[in-house]
């Protein structure tokens, strides 16, 4: 009731420029006039709970094998769960649930959010639950935490993610497990003795965490390079890109814009609060690189694509009710979202350019209603890619089903804090990221709409609408 | 060390695309002047990137125009000093270059006039290797025969790493040689072993092993959909990648060399030392002999060319290659070869028209080694299938042969796992008729009795809808005997597979008065989805294949019987060009199969399908001897010796059934002639009676589903080219021996009176 009440008190003041920007769209067509006939100001709907997004932080993201080396995945979640802690304030046992996300799980804590819970003090009546979908894990912790929250099972659901690149599972090969298992169930010393002479040395080479596509075989990098040559990007405009990024993340780093990170004293170390990652070069530094993946023709190189890193995230959703109760300003209302899945080989990285138009009509909006663009930026190519893709009408009606293009995001609206290829990418910790970039950027700039956006592994991408809260 | 696989019925010529209709082209040579139609090129950047694209065709191949194109083309480049290196690529997507015109030579009358043809190419590609600017060769798709020896006259290669991209020099498998310089460049490209690999063999070489082996440079990354569609966007990005490369060569920032490594200097060492390399001549000559049973003289030329280039010098291996392929062209043996390419493409082909719906759901009944191997390759490409049998053992074991076929492809690489399984999820393997109800086709292949045939035609029939065709897979019971039971006759069509069916690639589809023409067109394209050669041909008692084959074995039992031992009798027929000894192929094709269809078509056909005593084949069948499947036949199998045993116990019932060999018509070329012309009688006699369309079919259907020897390009060519009178003399005195079984038939005599009378034109 409460919602609703807000709802109708936001539907008043609409300032002179969104008002001419809504006119002129309406003449366009008519698809704009639903659009009108809903409220332009917010994206409420009736019978729907309002979600919020209370607050979101994270730790730094450093590269990996840097200041959080001999940490364990839990740990950076634990440090990503207090932080949001001490930042909200809020009781331990207020939280009805944690899902967490995580991409290479550490196996002695699968159910990492479990355990990360309960090492952050969280009460031990608060369930947790892991989930995974690459890249867009975390985006799944949130979406899975608005659905418990819709369907009235919680109010408050602390979400979250996190990648430890810094120490992988590396297993003995398939042979030597098997040997090993075998070895247990051995009774007597002289088939212990025969199971253990069958070791050859190739028993004994390792098994790295796959780097590459289980379905295709072929690694993200490859298929970046592929991709950015099937739209026709070039290494130049690869490097721009990624040069953007650095310099704007450098920019919003030193502005203090990134005000969901955290500071965390790591144990044996030194307090760490900033991203290490950000490192503005010039175009000849990037020029000189070698191509990465496809040698030696290819333009995927170390500096256009995001780097390994370390890191967590955690936010705070609730119902709007719940949060205004506790007495909470909420950052932004979490709405419509999106998940797409396409060819994992040929448009393994093309997500975003699906989610977005679909997100869009769901929410009954235009890319220009939109002032607040995050997209996950696994590689400059793939970016530029999704630009290009998402302007053409051809690719549209061939591999969208759509009868025309849904536009490119303006690059002043587009990640203007920086983006994964310079704050870093950990995996499952990227998507927290985002929605509270949006929320922040929403509330500096005054804006109304932002959109997230991402790829991820097995040819999967989400996207997701995020309203302003009233200031 | 390179083997031959000669063109037997499982390799096939596969390689070679369609080469027809350009006999129109040289016509409008003259006007070429004006505008050239097949080859174009601009200047990109001091690169000249030259563009090949034959309009009539859907792959180019070097014909005459395309060469003159050509020769002006790069005669135009070199006049160009702006130009200061060259891209060559082809616009057509799946195809750089197919092989040289094959009309082109089958117009000559001559050697001579084959040879002065092959020596235009031989200069044209000497030109470009000693070419001034370097040359790039951007490979995507086939890039055969002289689309090969022009790539590698060039100066750089990169090739596509698409599927579609192979390079090889399948010249052999037409009974001829690289002519326009392979064999003079390959052995310095690849290596000797390699060459000769390629050569004698023919086979397709994927993109990435010939990265390996040295024959391209480098590899392209074939790219999805962008802007463009991924064909279109993979050819502009392997000509933005190849016009890199060029310019990489002018400005010597790319090397051609290649760093050799440490085995490959020791090889190259090795292989300056002329004995060595006489050694290898000679073992190369000695393995070609024992596989080809000198029946092929194309890889024995080709040894003598490379050993001429490399021994001689180039100049003389040149002119022993143009000769040679002269020579060659004009063998009956090359004839017979491209004879059956030509007619392995016509049986690609459905001659039904479109069927009035596709076939997305089959159903196969019977999960049997026929059965399952019919599902094998049916979700193979792409269409769902259930595979239905009566038991739970019978149809893991059927599904578990799926499995292992599909899975043998991953460990040769051709497949992956993800797209194994991806297949695998097409098959619904069931006990019960659930899912009939939206079948487009079934296929049965249960056991070949009639009652169980009628029962099983019953069963199907209430359970399936009305548009559902229904395809009987026997391989001698008479279709209209089977749709006897059925209410739809018009729906009911036979499917005769050859086993392995996921290797065979022969299909047999027998129609019969009341088969309807749609459901001939809807069995034909199944057929051809399946990737079968398809011959269709009319209902009778063994139809044509079963027909043919059954007194060709019941000759090889009387020759059994005779004494001639099955080692004997194998060598004889392997001797005369079958890829399979006749008993070793009993055994394969089951005793007891052979068994019940001797005693079929001796009943429907009487004394004319006699010869070997059918009581043989039943008392080893009692025995337990039915061949390879129950570890015993005529030979013993089962142990991994190389050597196969013959089985005494076959030895022991051929004793006591023994007969007396007849002097005058027992030597080994009489046992040969008895064997061929028997099975060549038959096959005419299935024209004569209409059960054969036209020879061509004939031929395919012996040589792909029978593995009638391919040199001789299968019975009607056969006949052609031994001479049908011959053929009758010799076939009167074995009559004498031994009765009508010899007694040749009306169309066979016709042919022997009148020597103009051919089969093939």
């Amino acid at each position: 009731m409460a919602s609703m009440l807000l709802t109708s008190l936001r539907s008043s003041p609409l300032t002179s420029v969104q008002a001419a920007q809504f006119a002129a769209r309406s003449l366009s067509t008519s698809v704009h006039l639903q659009a009108q006939a809903k409220s332009k100001k917010t994206l409420a709907k009736p019978g729907v709970k309002n979600i919020v997004l209370v607050d979101g932080v994270r730790t730094p993201f450093l590269q990996s094998g840097t200041t959080y080396a001999d940490l364990m995945p839990h740990d950076l979640a634990r440090a990503a769960l207090q932080g949001l802690l001490n930042r909200t304030g809020l009781p331990k046992d207020a939280v009805d649930y944690i899902v967490y996300g995580t991409v290479i799980q550490e196996v002695k804590t699968s159910n990492v959010a479990r355990e990360a819970a309960l090492g952050a003090g969280f009460s031990d009546k608060t369930p947790a639950h892991t989930v995974t979908m690459a890249c867009i894990s975390s985006n799944q912790a949130m979406t899975t935490a608005v659905g418990l929250i819709a369907a009235g099972q919680c109010d408050a659901v602390v979400a979250g993610g996190v990648e430890f690149m810094s120490d992988v599972p590396i297993r003995h090969s398939r042979k030597m497990r098997k040997t090993m298992l075998s070895l247990n169930k051995a009774k007597t010393l002289g088939a212990r003795l025969s199971l253990l002479g069958s070791i050859r040395l190739a028993h004994l080479s390792p098994e790295l965490p796959a780097v590459a596509e289980f379905s295709t075989a072929e690694t993200m990098g490859h298929s970046a390079d592929r991709l950015a040559a099937a739209f026709g990007v070039s290494r130049l405009e690869q490097d721009e890109f990624a040069l953007r990024s650095h310099t704007l993340a450098k920019k919003a780093q030193d502005g203090g814009m990134l005000s969901d990170v955290i500071s965390f004293k790591v144990p044996g170390r030194d307090i760490v609060s900033k991203d290490n990652g950000i490192r503005p070069a010039t175009m000849e530094q990037l020029a000189k690189l070698k191509p990465a993946f496809i040698k030696p023709h290819g333009t995927v190189t170390a500096a256009n694509s995001s780097f390994l890193t370390d890191g967590a995230s955690a936010v705070l959703i609730m119902s709007e009710e719940k949060a205004l109760a506790m007495g909470y300003k909420p950052k932004a209302y979490l709405r419509d979202f999106v998940y797409v899945s396409q060819d994992p080989k040929d448009q393994l990285l093309l997500g975003p350019t699906y989610a977005t138009p679909k997100v869009l009509e769901k929410s009954g909006l235009t890319l220009n209603d939109i002032d607040v663009f995050e997209f996950h930026e696994a590689f400059a190519g793939q970016i530029m890619a999704n630009l290009k893709a998402m302007e053409s009408d051809w690719f549209a009606q061939t591999y969208m089903g759509r009868k025309t293009k849904v536009g490119a995001p303006p690059m002043e609206k587009f990640n203007t804090w920086g983006g994964s290829l310079s704050l870093g990418h950990p995996f499952a910790a990227t998507g927290c990221r985002l929605v509270t970039t949006v929320a922040h950027r929403l509330q500096k700039e005054g804006g109304q709409y932002g959109l997230v956006a991402a790829c991820a592994a097995g040819g999967q991408g989400h996207a997701m609408v995020i309203e302003a809260y009233p200031q | 060390m390179a083997s031959v696989r000669l063109l037997v019925t499982r390799s096939g010529c596969t390689a070679l695309k369609a080469i027809t209709g350009h006999g129109q082209r040289s016509l409008s040579v003259s006007s070429a002047v004006l505008a050239r139609t097949h080859v174009s090129y601009e200047v990109k950047d001091n690169v000249a990137v030259v563009r090949i694209n034959d309009p009539t065709s859907k792959v180019n191949t070097l014909g005459r125009h395309m060469q003159a194109e050509l020769v002006e083309v790069i005669n135009e480049i070199w006049g160009n000093s702006a130009v200061k290196s060259a891209v060559l690529i082809s616009s057509k997507p799946g195809s750089f270059i197919a092989g040289a015109d094959l009309n082109m030579f089958q117009a000559c009358k001559t050697a001579e006039e084959v040879s002065y043809l092959l020596q235009a190419g031989q200069k044209m590609f000497e030109q470009i290797e000693k070419s001034p600017i370097p040359f790039v060769a951007a490979i995507n798709g086939s890039c055969l025969g002289g689309g090969l020896e022009f790539a590698i006259a060039c100066q750089y290669r990169i090739a596509t790493k698409s599927k579609k991209t192979i390079l090889g020099t399948p010249e052999v498998m037409l009974g001829l040689l690289p002519g326009a310089g392979g064999t003079q460049r390959l052995p310095k490209m690849v290596g000797l072993p390699a060459a000769f690999d390629m050569m004698l063999t023919g086979r397709n070489i994927k993109a990435d092993k010939a990265k390996k082996m040295g024959l391209v440079h480098q590899l392209v990354e074939p790219l999805g959909p962008g802007l463009k569609s991924a064909e279109e966007r993979t050819i502009e990005y392997l000509e933005e990648v190849a016009v890199d490369f060029a310019k990489g060569l002018t400005g010597k920032k790319v090397t051609v060399e290649k760093k050799k490594g440490l085995m490959q200097k020791v090889q190259d060492f090795v292989m300056g030392l002329p004995p060595v390399r006489k050694q290898i001549y000679k073992t190369v000559h000695n393995k070609v002999m024992k596989q080809s049973k000198g029946l092929y003289p194309a890889p024995l030329k080709i040894i003598e060319c490379v050993q001429t280039g490399i021994e001689k010098g180039n100049a003389a291996g040149y002119l022993s290659e143009s000769e040679n392929f002269g020579k060659l062209a004009m063998t009956s043996v090359s004839r017979a070869l491209i004879g059956l390419f030509y007619g392995q493409v016509a049986c690609k082909k459905n001659h039904f028209g479109q069927p009035e719906r596709e076939v997305k759901k089959l159903a196969v009944l019977g999960a049997g080694l026929m059965g399952a191997g019919i599902a094998q390759v049916t979700i193979d490409k792409g269409v769902a299938t259930i595979l239905k049998d009566t038991t739970e053992e019978g149809l893991a074991r059927g599904q578990q042969q799926v499995y292992k076929g599909l899975n043998d492809k991953t460990k040769k690489k051709s497949l992956t796992t993800f797209e194994r399984d991806r297949i695998m999820s097409l098959l619904s393997g069931q006990l019960d008729y659930r899912g009939f109800e939206n079948a487009d086709m079934v296929i049965e292949a249960v056991f070949e009795d009639l009652s169980i045939k009628h029962k099983v035609v019953k069963e199907v029939e209430a359970v399936i809808p009305p548009h559902c065709i229904f395809a009987t897979n026997t391989s001698a019971l008479p279709i209209k005997d089977i749709a006897a039971a059925s209410k739809r006759p018009e729906k009911l069509i036979g499917m005769h597979y050859f086993s392995p069916v996921d290797k065979m690639q022969l299909l047999e589809i027998i129609t019969t008065s009341k088969t309807s023409k749609d459901t001939t067109a809807s069995a034909v394209a199944v057929g051809l989805k399946q990737g079968k050669v398809i011959i269709v041909v009319g209902d009778g008692p063994g139809f044509y294949t079963t027909r043919c084959l059954a007194p060709m074995l019941a000759e090889a039992v009387r020759a059994l019987q005779e004494g001639v031992g099955p080692k004997k009798l194998d060598s004889l027929t392997t001797g005369f060009g079958f890829p399979v000894g006749a008993a070793t192929l009993a055994d394969e094709v089951g005793i007891d199969v052979a068994a019940h269809v001797a005693e079929d078509l001796g009943k429907a056909f009487g004394t004319r399908f006699g010869g070997g005593n059918v009581e043989v084949l039943k008392m080893m069948v009692q025995k337990g001897f039915k061949g390879r499947k129950s570890g015993k036949g005529c030979y013993v199998y089962g142990a991994k010796s190389k050597e196969k045993k013959v089985n005494s116990g076959a030895e022991d019932i051929l004793k006591s059934f023994k007969l007396t060999a007849p002097p005058a018509v027992s030597a080994d070329e009489d046992i040969q002639y008895r064997l061929v012309s028997r099975f060549v009688n038959e096959a005419v006699l299935c024209l004569q009676e209409g059960i054969l369309p036209d020879p061509v079919q004939g031929d395919i259907g012996a040589v792909f589903g029978l593995g009638f020897p391919p040199c001789l390009g299968g019975p009607f060519r056969f006949v052609d080219s031994y001479g049908a009178d011959k053929l009758v003399q010799k076939m009167k005195h074995f009559e004498e021996a031994y009765g009508n079984q010899f007694t040749p038939c009306q169309l066979l005599l016709d042919h022997a009176k009148d020597s103009s009378k051919r089969f093939h034109k």
